[in-house]
Parts: C-alpha cells; sequence; structure tokens
C-alpha cells in the first residue's frame, strides 16, 4: 500500500512541476513581448552571455574543431577520402559541435549563475520586494534574461562555427600538411547556407531552453543555501539533458525531409 | 461610517496539511498604526503577505480602501501596491545596486521619476533615517545590519506611500539599535500620515509604533485593543506573551 502512495506522490508531484512550469512558461512569454521593456537589463543580459561566454564558447569549439580533424583523417585515409576532411569538419562543427558545444557551455556558466541568483534572490526576499515597489519580476528579471540568451546564443555560434572550422584548417594544415587553399576551398564547396542556419536556430532554441530553466528553478527555489545550490544544479542538468533532446528533434526536422 | 483601510473577511490560507490562517478578520482603520504580535509560525507573514498579493489566500475577502484584491489581476495590483511600502526582515535591499538606486527603485520603475530627481529624493529620505549623502553610492553589502534596515525603511517610505508595512523591524539589532528604528518608523509613520501594520515578538517595539494592537494565535486575531490596554487585557494568552512565561494556556510546539 505503502508503494502505491509512493507512486502516486510522485506522479502528482510530477504532474504539479510540470503545471507550474507550464504557467511559469506562459506567463514568461507574456512579459517578453509585452511593455514595458527593460532596454538596460536586456543590453546588460546580452553582454554578460554572449560577450563573456566568448572564450569559453571559442575555446570549446576550436578543440572540438581540432579533434574531428584529427579523427576524420585517421579514419578517411584507410579509404584514401582525406579530400573529405574539410566537409566533415564543416559539416559537424555547424550543424551540430557548436551548437550543442555552446549551449552546454553556457548553460553551465549562465544556466547556474541565473539559478543562483534568482534563487538568493526568492530567499532574501528581493523577488517580494519588487512586487512591494510595482514591479514584475517577470518583466525585470526573467524577460531580459531570456531576450539576452535566445538573441545571444545564435551570435556565440556562429563564432564558434568559424573558430571551429578554423581549429579543422589548423590541424590538417600545419600538422597534417594539407594545401591550405585546397582545404579553403574545399570548405567552401560544401558550405550551405542551411548548415549555418540550422546551427544559429538551434542556438537560439537551446538559449531558450538555458534562461528558461534557470530562471525557473531560481524562482521557485526554496530554503536557504541548500535550496539556492539544488536550484543551480537542476537548472544546469535539466537544461544540458533538454539541450541534448531538442537537438535531436531540430537535426531530425531540418535534415531528415 | 468610512471605509476601512484594510478589511479581511473569513481569510482561510493553508500550505498543505499546515492550516495558518483560518476564518482570520481584521480591521484597520485610516491613520492607525497597528501592532499584530504572536508566536513563530502563528501567521503573522502570511497576513500581510496576503495583504500585498503576495500570497492568494484559499478563500475570504481582502479589501484595501474598499477594493477587493483576491483574484485581481496584476496591472491592478500594482497600482494598489504602488500607494504602499514595505520593510523586510532582512530589508532585501537589491544587491546589484547602490544604496540611492535602492531607495528611489519604486520611483524610478513604479513612477517613472527620472534618474537625477531620484537620487536627490533617495538622498533627502536617507536623511529622514539619519543616514548621510555619502552612504548613498555605497552597496548593500558594505552596510551593518542597521544601516540596511534604515536603508530599507527609506526606500519603503520613498513614494510617500499611504500604507506602509514592517515585518519584523528590529530581529537581529541591538537594543539600542532597535530603539533607533522604533523612533524612525514612529516618526516616518506621524510625518507622512500613513497607515502601518507591523509584526512583531518584540514588545518593547510593540509598545512604542503602536497605537492599537492585535495577537495572533492559531489563525485568528484572539485580541485586539489599544496599547493602554494591552496590560489589562484580561487574556490569558495576551498575558502569557507579553509577559514571555513558558507556562500558560500557549503551549511550544516541541519534538519530545
Amino acid at each position: 500500500m505503502d508503494f502505491i502512495n509512493l507512486i502516486g506522490r510522485v506522479f502528482l508531484n510530477f504532474l504539479e512541476s510540470m503545471g507550474r512550469f507550464l504557467i511559469f512558461g506562459s506567463k514568461t512569454f507574456y512579459h517578453c513581448f509585452t511593455p514595458p521593456y527593460y532596454f538596460r537589463s536586456i543590453i546588460s543580459q546580452m553582454i554578460e552571455i554572449g560577450f563573456y561566454s566568448l572564450p569559453v564558447v571559442a575555446l570549446t569549439t576550436l578543440f572540438a574543431g581540432l579533434v574531428i580533424a584529427l579523427q576524420s583523417y585517421a579514419g578517411f585515409t584507410k579509404f584514401s577520402a582525406e579530400g573529405a576532411v574539410a566537409m566533415v569538419v564543416e559539416l559537424s562543427v555547424t550543424r551540430e559541435l557548436a551548437p550543442v558545444m555552446a549551449g552546454l557551455m553556457v548553460a553551465g556558466r549562465i544556466g547556474a549563475a541565473m539559478a543562483a541568483e534568482l534563487g538568493t534572490m526568492r530567499v532574501t526576499e528581493q523577488i517580494d520586494a519588487l512586487y512591494t515597489l510595482s514591479t514584475n519580476p517577470f518583466k525585470y528579471l526573467i524577460a531580459p534574461r531570456v531576450w539576452g540568451a535566445v538573441l545571444m546564443m545564435p551570435l556565440l555560434v556562429f563564432i564558434g562555427d568559424i573558430i571551429g572550422i578554423y581549429g579543422g584548417y589548423l590541424v590538417c594544415v600545419y600538422k597534417l600538411g594539407f594545401n591550405p587553399s585546397s582545404y579553403i576551398s574545399n570548405t567552401w564547396e560544401y558550405l550551405q547556407y542551411m548548415d549555418i542556419v540550422s546551427g544559429m536556430v538551434k542556438a537560439a532554441v537551446f538559449g531558450l531552453i538555458i534562461s528558461l530553466m534557470g530562471c525557473y528553478n531560481g524562482y521557485y527555489s526554496r530554503g536557504g543555501a541548500q535550496g539556492v545550490g539544488s536550484a543551480a544544479t537542476n537548472a544546469v542538468v535539466t537544461a544540458s539533458i533538454l539541450i541534448l533532446i531538442t537537438n535531436y528533434m531540430l537535426t531530425e526536422l531540418f535534415f531528415m525531409k | 461610517m468610512s471605509i476601512p483601510k484594510i478589511e479581511m473577511q473569513h481569510v482561510y490560507k493553508s500550505f498543505g496539511n499546515k492550516k495558518v490562517l483560518e476564518d482570520f478578520n481584521l480591521t484597520v482603520s485610516k491613520g492607525d498604526s497597528l501592532v499584530i504580535i504572536g508566536g513563530s509560525g502563528s501567521g503573522k507573514s502570511v497576513t500581510i503577505k496576503s495583504i500585498l498579493g503576495l500570497l492568494k489566500p484559499d478563500k475570504g475577502s481582502i479589501k484595501v480602501d474598499g477594493r477587493e484584491i483576491v483574484g485581481i489581476g496584476s496591472r491592478e495590483l500594482e497600482e494598489i501596491n504602488s500607494h504602499s511600502g514595505m520593510l523586510f526582515q532582512g530589508a532585501a535591499l537589491f544587491d546589484s545596486l547602490n544604496v540611492w538606486q535602492n531607495v528611489s527603485f519604486g520611483l524610478v520603475q513604479g513612477k517613472k521619476v527620472n534618474l537625477k530627481e531620484a537620487r536627490l529624493i533617495a538622498i533627502d529620505k536617507l536623511k529622514d533615517v539619519g543616514l548621510s549623502s555619502e552612504v548613498a553610492e555605497l552597496y548593500p553589502d558594505e552596510l551593518s545590519g542597521g544601516m540596511k534596515k534604515r536603508v530599507g525603511l527609506a526606500r519603503a517610505i520613498a513614494s510617500n506611500p499611504e500604507l506602509i508595512f514592517f515585518d519584523e523591524p528590529t530581529t537581529g539589532l541591538d537594543p539600542i539599535m532597535s530603539d533607533v528604528i522604533n523612533d524612525l518608523i514612529k516618526r516616518c509613520v506621524d510625518h507622512l500620515g500613513a497607515t502601518a501594520i507591523t509584526i512583531t515578538h518584540d514588545m518593547s517595539s510593540a509598545r512604542k509604533i503602536a497605537n492599537k494592537i492585535g495577537m495572533l494565535y492559531q489563525g485568528k486575531i484572539i485580541w485586539q485593543g489599544s496599547v493602554k490596554d494591552l496590560d489589562v487585557s484580561g487574556n490569558p494568552y495576551v498575558e502569557q506573551f507579553i509577559n514571555g512565561r513558558a507556562a500558560g494556556p500557549i503551549s511550544m510546539e516541541v519534538r519530545k
């Protein structure tokens, strides 16, 4: 009987969380598109999310490009298909590696920070204080973070694409002895508009996921320091899992026609 | 008969199985300074959070200036709250803003006062609570507990509210600073001619700030009267509480 009770309780908690998240999400969308807009907060979030995440995204996409060039070369030499390395690097980086790596890195950096900041504001009653000062926290705190992440993630991924492809170029030209101009022309030849656009669309969706998860977990955090810690952990874990699931779904949507 | 500033009728609020407010009734007239006393967990904070619309009661009616606030939209609630101020227990200052930005936050965001004017008003309000203009540029983490409370008080009175809430204003302060804060609260409320609701279990604070006192126990106001009647209330619960006696009708829930 206890076991059935437990299952029932877990199921009800799950439904409650889903309902709460749906209400949170719809409120967020509503406040993202209705005035007043806090442009100063949006710009400061864009700088925080875009500019300050650039080093970590650049570093991860650079090494992703380096390693994919090495691995594809190691595989393709068996079939004398070294010429396809440039194409594999370009496709992997633009379609998958740059958006996913950037998404996961930003989830770790920004998602956790959003959850911790909002969580601290919740437990120290700063969110309640906003209400008493006639300021809606959804407009003042959450909408700027969502706009910042959705607008800056595609830009970060675009820069990540360039750096990742450049990583592949470095390995192929300086380590594997490829001809630089033929490598670049191979890359250009296979590069399609859709590769870049699909990666940037994915990035915008990942930005939405990261900001929603960070804000949701922070906004509803309870307890003291432990609650804030759990909120940050949950924000990163849920955002990372959702990024990987959504990435598969978007890939199927874009390329499996 | 004039409309009461606040009228709560048959309000119920529970969290899971814990019933916090049960058939709660309260009327506060304009210009009153009501202090609600009661033990920890008796529902004092829930009462003022319900009036501010931060918590939604399960049942019942809450009216501010005759306007029902239960079930109204967020815009309307923002409009009603623009006439009130609140000093939180931990001051709840925004860490990312300096002192003058904290004090003038409601003016800039809610009333669209320009930054130059808002800064001047903030410095003026800081003077009202005994803080110099040098404090204006400091950040909350550079302030002592007493200074934070003063800044919180300056923020609560910045928009000259008609209704002010004080949540445990002296908790965590030394007796001298507590008295300073009590004096400031009394002076500010008198100066503004505002209605004030304070929740506390600090009896010296209650006696100083209030002209009316209500005792909250088991989700209801069990006694309400003027400060001078407090010592002759004849209510055993009130007598036990104000004298801080362990023996009496109020039993503390202690896990054995």
